[in-house]
């Protein structure tokens, strides 16, 4: 078990989890068990592991796509794991912003539609279809890429470009959370350099959860975590860990 | 949004979604066409005749009699005596007759030898009268009125000549050239069998047969044994051009008889009458009741090409859904993504059926614009060889309808790979990277 410090803090807290188990199914035992770990709103942390540690499956349980098997999540104080699939799939559209390791973009939309299609099944407000593209401009010149590429396909792009329409995406409705996982592994260092600048810029406002497998990234955030430091003593025995096997 | 994305992911399958929408669109093209020619046939069958109670000619099948007399299809019955015409003529439930003649053609189109008569009494479509366009009635033996579309198609004009053949092949070796039939009239368009026939006088027709040397006319069409020496030189009627009154002229023989009723409840009674008269044998039959039994023939052929039609669309709506369903695997991260970002379960399962419905109504648009092209383009055809007459609106009530199944149906096979992305989880597709 690990608190990631912030347990008798006022502040209020922007992940709170709780007796967290998750195995793929019930025959089987917890792949991940947490009993407790909180992250304030704004703090920026980074989450690291080797690869199999549990890294990939503790961002999908907090983005929703993966429902605990036991235990709760809160997000924004909301109780995210108990709700209701619609539910939860309109809290993740609203509040938690996700940029995946492979940025997923959808290759036959253009870099607009891609950044629209988070702004329309979100669904916060209505807002002009003109004042969107507006903001869409100017988040995407924040991210340093230039006006003309909003309607270039997504599949046009180059690597990096496609990593900061992918942020763009996920920051389109001021997410609380952003969730951002291995963005950086397939960047030389100069361009990390330059993506992690970027990113904590865009991010200020947001509680970020950032993982890698990279301990060298520490160094842009609040707060690192090792994940075998918030998993169950049982689940990250050190030949385990020395394996790089799933945490339990 | 959701269309956009459709729209753009349809494209992006190009090739896959254009094999399904052309294999979708020959379906409803075969179907709509199915559907406009089995209407068509029926309002151009119904519309041709109109007013006569009667048709009273030798006796054979009543299809064969109604067909060939209202229709211009088939081969001609015998010929009746003028005797059997002049005394049911004479009946007194009768208004008026309208005795025809055939078995001769001119380039193709039938000629019809008749009186006066039939442009007076003849009526189609809601009793609407027939019209001229140019000139009027038969004014010498000589003279031919003849329909809109031959003016038409063959340029003629009122004071042209033409050329009677005798049977009722495209070609024939046997023209009555010594006779030439000069135009007095032309019909306004009626889109009828009226349009593509040659009118001549029954007086002129037994002329040009019997001057010509060929046989008696109006009785076996396709058999040449009466020689018929007819009195009348062209000359004489030259003279009379205003004054000439076809009615006068009686032939021997006439191949049927269209009878106008005073008061129509008398028809049945009349009809058996007819039948069983001592005298020379004749049959005769109600338009309406003769139309019902084709129908009634029709009916079953109808009912197994609609079906085969319908089966092929719904052949060609279940490839629609294998080839979604197949696209299904390649999707699945799109798929998880489209989740990530908001999209619930039962948007993905709308998306899935916009763009089934996307095909299906393109397939519809192109179909609607395939088939008028294809109906505007055999017209003339179908109306010279099968002697049906497309006009009007194409699409109807039943277009409607067919349109209505094809969406439904689209509605329903879309659902097996809409349910396949309705369930399909957040985290699969993710992972498949």
């Amino acid at each position: 078990m690990s608190d990631s410090s912030t347990s008798d803090s006022p502040l209020q807290l922007a992940i709170d989890v709780r007796q967290l188990t998750f195995s793929y199914s019930k025959s089987q035992a917890p792949i991940l068990s947490i009993e407790k770990w909180q992250v304030a709103q704004s703090e920026h942390v980074f989450l690291s592991g080797p690869s199999g540690s549990g890294k990939s499956t503790l961002l999908n349980l907090l983005s929703g796509t993966l429902e605990p098997s036991s235990g709760t999540i809160a997000l924004l104080e909301q109780p995210f794991s108990t709700l209701s699939q619609r539910q939860r799939d309109r809290f993740r559209s609203r509040h938690i912003g996700v940029v995946f390791q492979q940025f997923n973009l959808i290759p036959y939309l253009t870099v607009e539609q891609n950044i629209k299609a988070a702004a329309y099944f979100a669904k916060a407000d209505k807002e002009s279809a003109q004042s969107l593209s507006q903001r869409i401009v100017h988040l995407l010149e924040k991210l340093q890429l230039p006006a003309s590429i909003v309607h270039a396909k997504a599949d046009a792009l180059s690597i990096g470009q496609q990593q900061r329409v992918a942020i763009a995406r996920a920051l389109i409705n001021s997410p609380q959370i952003l969730i951002v996982d291995e963005p950086t592994s397939a960047l030389d260092v100069a361009a990390r350099d330059s993506f992690m600048s970027l990113l904590k810029a865009v991010a200020k406002e947001s509680t970020l959860i950032f993982v890698s497998h990279d301990p060298a990234m520490a160094a842009y955030f609040d707060k690192h975590i090792d994940i075998y430091t918030l998993l169950d003593k049982s689940c990250s025995s050190p030949q385990k860990k020395s394996q790089g096997e799933m945490a339990c | 949004m959701l269309g956009t994305i459709a729209i753009e992911s349809l494209k992006r399958r190009r090739h896959t979604a254009l094999l399904t929408l052309l294999s979708i669109t020959i379906s409803i093209c075969l179907l709509l066409s199915v559907d406009i020619i089995r209407t068509q046939v029926k309002s151009s069958f119904t519309r041709t005749v109109s007013g006569v109670d009667l048709i009273v000619g030798a006796p054979s099948g009543e299809l064969n009699l109604l067909l060939s007399s209202v229709f211009n299809i088939g081969t001609p019955t015998k010929g009746i005596a003028w005797e059997s015409v002049a005394a049911l003529a004479s009946n007194r439930q009768v208004s008026w007759t309208i005795p025809l003649s055939l078995g001769d053609t001119h380039r193709g189109f039938r000629v019809v030898g008749t009186n006066n008569d039939f442009f007076e009494h003849f009526k189609y479509g809601d009793m609407q009268p027939l019209q001229f366009a140019q000139g009027a009635s038969f004014n010498q033996s000589l003279s031919t009125v003849i329909g809109a579309d031959i003016a038409k198609d063959l340029g003629y004009a009122v004071g042209d000549s033409i050329i009677v053949s005798h049977g009722l092949g495209n070609v024939s070796f046997n023209n009555h050239d010594a006779h030439p039939f000069v135009v007095a009239g032309i019909l306004a368009k009626t889109g009828t069998p009226v349009d593509k026939a040659v009118y001549v006088t029954l007086e002129g027709l037994e002329e040009a047969h019997s001057t010509g040397g060929a046989h008696n006319r109006a009785h076996q069409p396709n058999e040449h044994e009466h020689e018929h020496e007819h009195e009348h030189e062209h000359e004489e009627h030259s003279d009379a051009d205003n004054h000439y009154n076809s009615l006068a002229f009686k032939p021997e023989q006439v191949s049927v008889v269209m009878v106008g009723l005073k008061h129509r409840v008398t028809a049945l009674q009349l009809q058996y009458q007819i039948t069983q008269s001592k005298g020379t044998p004749l049959m005769a039959i109600l338009p309406g009741m003769a139309l019902a039994q084709l129908w009634q023939i029709m009916g079953n052929i109808e009912a197994l090409l609609l079906g085969l039609s319908a089966l092929i669309v719904v052949s060609a709506l279940i490839g629609l859904s294998t080839m979604l369903l197949a696209s299904m695997r390649e999707r699945y991260q799109e798929i998880a993504v489209l989740r990530t970002i908001g999209a619930g379960p039962f948007t993905l399962l709308l998306l899935i059926q916009l763009e089934a419905m996307l095909i299906t109504l393109s397939s519809i648009v192109l179909s609607f614009g395939l088939v008028t092209g294809l109906i505007t383009a055999v017209k003339p055809w179908l109306s010279s060889e099968y002697g049906l007459f497309i006009s009007g609106a194409l699409f109807g009530q039943s277009s409607i309808i067919i349109v209505s199944l094809v969406l439904a149906s689209t509605y329903i096979v879309s659902l097996f790979p809409a349910i396949a992305a309705y369930k399909r989880g957040l985290h699969a597709g993710l992972n498949s990277n």
